[in-house]
C-alpha cells in the first residue's frame, strides 16, 4: 500500500457492490412500475441481440403472393405491400431504432461531459465562453434545430443521429460543469489535492464517479424521448430511409395504407410507444433511487 | 428599478441568441451538400444559366459577404425565396402561421385546463386511484409517438367510426371565412358564419387533442410534483392547524405557490408544442407551418427550411423571455429582493 491508500478507500470496495445490488433490487421491488420498465428494456435488448432467432421470417424477403395480408397465425402482425412479414421487420427494426437512440445519448453524454468537466476545471474566460455558447444553443428550440441540421446534412439515419446528439450536448455540458464546480470544493477532493494527487487522478477517481449519478439519471430519462425523436425524424423522411426496417420509417410507409390495412402502421408505432415507456419508467425509477429526496413521488 | 436589473441582461442575451440563430442557420444552409443554384436552374441547365443563377443568389461572392447580405436581409424581414413555391418565404410563413397558432393555442389551453386539475387531484389523493390514473396518463403522454397517436385517432374516428374529419381545417364544401385574423374560429364568428365555425371546431378536435396529450403529461407531472412539495410546507400545516377549510388551503395557499415554478415550464412546453405541431400537422394535412416545413424538407427547399428555423427560434426565444419576466412578477420572493 502506498500513499494513495486513504484516497482509494473513498471508492466503494469490490465487496460493496454485492450489497449495493441487493439494495437496488429491494428498491425495485418496492416500485413495481420500475420493474415493468426493467422488463420492457430487457425484452427490447433480447429483441436487438437475438433478432435472427426470434423473427420467424427474413425481414427483407419479398413474397408478392402474400401482399398486405391481415394478421394471422402465419403472420402475427400481417404483411406489407411487398409481402414482407411485419413481425419480423419490427423485430429487426429494434436494431436501427434503439441502437440509434442509444448512440445519440452516448455521443451527447460523452461529448457533453468532456466539455463540461473541462470547462469546470479550467474556469476563467474559457469557461465563460463555453457556457455562453451553450446558453445560446439551449435557448433555441432543440428539435427544430435538429430538423434543420438533419435536412442540411442530407436524409440518413447517421445524419439524423448526429443532428439530435448535437442539440442534446449543452444539457450535459451544464450538468457536468455544475457537478465539477460543486465537487471541486468537497473536503475529500481538497484532501486528495493535499496528498498530491494529480488533477487527472482526481478527475478519474473523485470527480467522475461522483458526478456520474445525476448524469446517468438524466441520460436514462432522455433515452425515452430520444427514441421518440429518432422515430419522428424517420417518419418525416429525415432518418432511416426505406427499405431499412426502422420503426418510424415503417409507420411512415404504413400511413399510405391506413384506411384499409390498419395493422401496417399500428404495430410499429406500438413498438415505439412501449420502448419509450420502458425507458421513461426505468428513468423515473433510477431517479427515485439515486435521489432519496424525491422517493415515493 | 431592481426588475430592470434582471431584465436588461436578458435583453443583451436575446441579442446574442438572435445573432446565434443567424450564424447557425447560415452555416447550416451552406453545409447543404447539393448546389442550390443547380436546384433552381434544374438538372439540364447550361453552364451559363448556372453561373447567372449563382450570381443572382450571391453564391459567387466570398462567404463573409454572403453572411453580411444574409443578416441584412434578415433584418429587413427578407427570408429569401422558396425554391418550391417561388414566393417569398416570409410571405409563405405569414400565410401558414395563423393555422399553426390556432392549433397550438387550442391545444395549450386544453392541456392546461385538463392538466392542472389532474395534477392537483393527483397530489391531494397521492397513491389513490385518481393518482394512479393521472400518473398512467402522464407516462403515456410522455412516451407517446405523436405522429403515431395522430394516425391511430384518424383510423378510429375518421376511417372506422366516421364521426370526425381526418384532415384539413374546414370542410371542402364550405367557403373559407374572410381572412381577418387568420384564425378560422375567430374569423367565422366575426362574420357570423356558424357553418364555418362548427366545421372548424370539428376539424380542430382530433389534432388539438393529439397535440395537447403530450403536453398534458408534462404539465400534470410538474403540477403534481410542486403541489407535493408545497403541501409539506410549514405554512400549510399552520393553515390546517388554524382550522381553515380544506378547499381554501388547497386553492388559495397551496396551488398559488405550486403554480409559480410551473410558469417556467410553460415556456419550455412551447418548444414541445412547436415540434409536436410539425408532426401533428403532417398527419392531419393541417395547412400550417409544420406541413410547410416538412414539405420543404422533402423537396430540400432550404430557404424555406431556414426561414422556418429563424422564425420558430426567434419566436421561441421571445416567448421564453416573456415567460421569464412573468415568472419574476409572479414570484414575490424575486419581486421583493430584486
Amino acid at each position: 500500500m502506498s500513499v494513495t491508500s486513504p484516497l482509494a478507500q473513498s471508492v466503494p470496495a469490490a465487496s460493496g457492490w454485492k450489497s449495493r445490488l441487493h439494495f437496488l433490487w429491494y428498491l425495485t421491488r418496492r416500485s413495481p412500475l420500475t420493474l415493468v420498465g426493467v422488463a420492457i428494456i430487457v425484452m427490447v435488448i433480447i429483441m436487438i441481440v437475438a433478432a435472427p432467432l426470434i423473427a420467424p421470417y427474413n425481414p427483407d424477403k419479398l413474397m408478392l403472393s402474400a401482399r398486405l395480408q391481415a394478421p394471422s397465425a402465419q403472420h402475427w402482425f400481417g404483411t406489407d405491400e411487398v409481402g414482407r412479414d411485419l413481425f419480423s421487420r419490427i423485430i429487426y427494426g429494434s436494431r436501427a431504432s434503439c441502437v440509434a437512440a442509444f448512440m445519440i445519448v452516448l455521443i451527447s453524454v460523452g461529448v457533453g461531459v468532456a466539455i463540461g468537466c473541462l470547462s469546470g476545471i479550467l474556469g476563467g474566460r474559457i469557461d465563460t465562453a463555453i457556457m455562453r455558447l451553450m446558453d445560446v444553443i439551449m435557448a433555441l428550440p432543440a428539435l427544430v434545430l435538429a430538423m434543420a441540421l438533419a435536412a442540411a446534412l442530407g436524409p440518413s439515419l447517421v445524419n439524423s443521429m448526429l443532428a439530435v446528439a448535437l442539440v442534446r450536448i449543452p444539457a450535459y455540458v451544464r450538468l457536468a460543469r455544475g457537478q465539477t464546480l460543486s465537487l471541486r470544493e468537497r473536503v475529500y477532493v481538497k484532501a486528495a489535492r493535499t496528498f498530491g494527487a494529480s488533477p487527472l487522478y482526481i478527475l478519474r477517481w473523485h470527480l467522475l464517479p461522483n458526478a456520474m449519478s445525476p448524469i446517468i439519471v438524466q441520460a436514462t430519462l432522455d433515452l425515452g424521448g430520444i427514441v421518440l425523436i429518432a422515430a419522428a425524424l424517420s417518419f418525416i423522411g429525415l432518418g432511416a430511409q426505406p427499405p431499412t426496417s426502422e420503426w418510424g420509417a415503417l409507420v411512415s410507409t404504413g400511413r399510405n395504407y391506413i384506411l384499409d390495412q390498419w395493422w401496417y402502421c399500428t404495430f410499429p408505432g406500438l413498438a415505439i410507444l412501449i420502448t419509450a415507456m420502458g425507458c421513461n419508467l426505468l428513468g423515473d425509477g433510477i431517479r427515485d433511487m439515486l435521489d432519496p429526496r424525491l422517493g415515493g413521488r | 428599478m431592481t426588475i430592470m436589473r434582471i431584465i436588461i441582461p436578458r435583453l443583451v442575451m436575446l441579442f446574442f441568441v438572435v445573432f446565434g440563430v443567424a450564424v447557425i442557420t447560415f452555416i447550416i444552409s451552406h453545409l447543404i451538400p447539393g448546389d442550390p443554384a443547380r436546384m433552381i436552374a434544374g438538372d439540364r441547365a447550361s453552364a451559363e444559366t448556372l453561373m447567372s443563377v449563382r450570381r443572382d443568389l450571391g453564391l459567387d461572392r466570398p462567404v463573409w459577404d454572403q453572411f453580411i447580405i444574409y443578416v441584412s436581409n434578415l433584418l429587413h424581414g427578407d427570408l429569401g425565396t422558396s425554391l418550391r413555391t417561388r414566393r417569398s418565404v416570409a410571405g409563405d410563413i405569414a400565410t401558414f402561421l395563423p393555422a399553426t397558432m390556432e392549433l397550438g393555442a387550442i391545444s395549450l389551453i386544453l392541456a392546461i385546463v385538463i392538466g392542472i386539475p389532474l395534477g392537483v387531484a393527483s397530489a391531494i389523493y397521492k397513491d389513490g386511484p385518481i393518482d394512479q390514473v393521472a400518473r398512467t396518463i402522464s407516462v403515456c403522454g410522455i412516451s407517446m409517438p405523436v405522429f403515431w397517436f395522430a394516425l391511430v385517432l384518424v383510423l378510429l374516428f375518421y376511417a372506422k367510426l366516421h364521426i370526425l374529419p381526418g384532415s384539413g381545417r374546414i370542410d371542402m364544401g364550405i367557403a373559407l371565412p374572410t381572412r381577418i385574423t387568420g384564425f378560422f374560429l375567430i374569423d367565422s364568428l366575426l362574420e357570423g358564419r356558424m357553418d364555418a365555425f362548427w366545421s372548424s371546431v370539428r376539424h380542430l378536435i382530433l389534432p388539438s387533442f393529439v397535440l395537447a396529450f403530450a403536453n398534458l403529461g408534462v404539465i400534470t407531472r410538474q403540477i403534481r410534483a410542486s403541489m407535493l412539495d408545497v403541501l409539506q410546507e410549514d405554512y400549510i400545516r399552520t393553515a390546517r392547524a388554524s382550522g381553515l377549510r380544506r378547499r381554501v388551503i388547497i386553492f388559495n395557499h397551496a396551488l398559488r405557490n405550486a403554480l409559480i415554478p410551473s410558469i417556467t415550464l410553460l415556456g419550455l412546453a412551447l418548444g414541445d408544442l412547436l415540434y409536436g405541431a410539425v408532426l401533428t400537422e403532417t398527419v392531419f394535412a393541417w395547412p400550417g407551418m409544420g406541413t410547410y416545413v416538412v414539405t420543404s424538407i422533402q423537396t430540400l427547399d432550404f430557404p424555406a427550411i431556414m426561414g422556418f428555423t429563424v422564425v420558430a427560434s426567434i419566436g421561441y426565444v421571445l416567448i421564453n423571455l416573456v415567460v421569464d419576466i412573468a415568472y419574476m412578477f409572479a414570484d414575490p420572493q424575486i419581486r421583493e429582493i430584486g
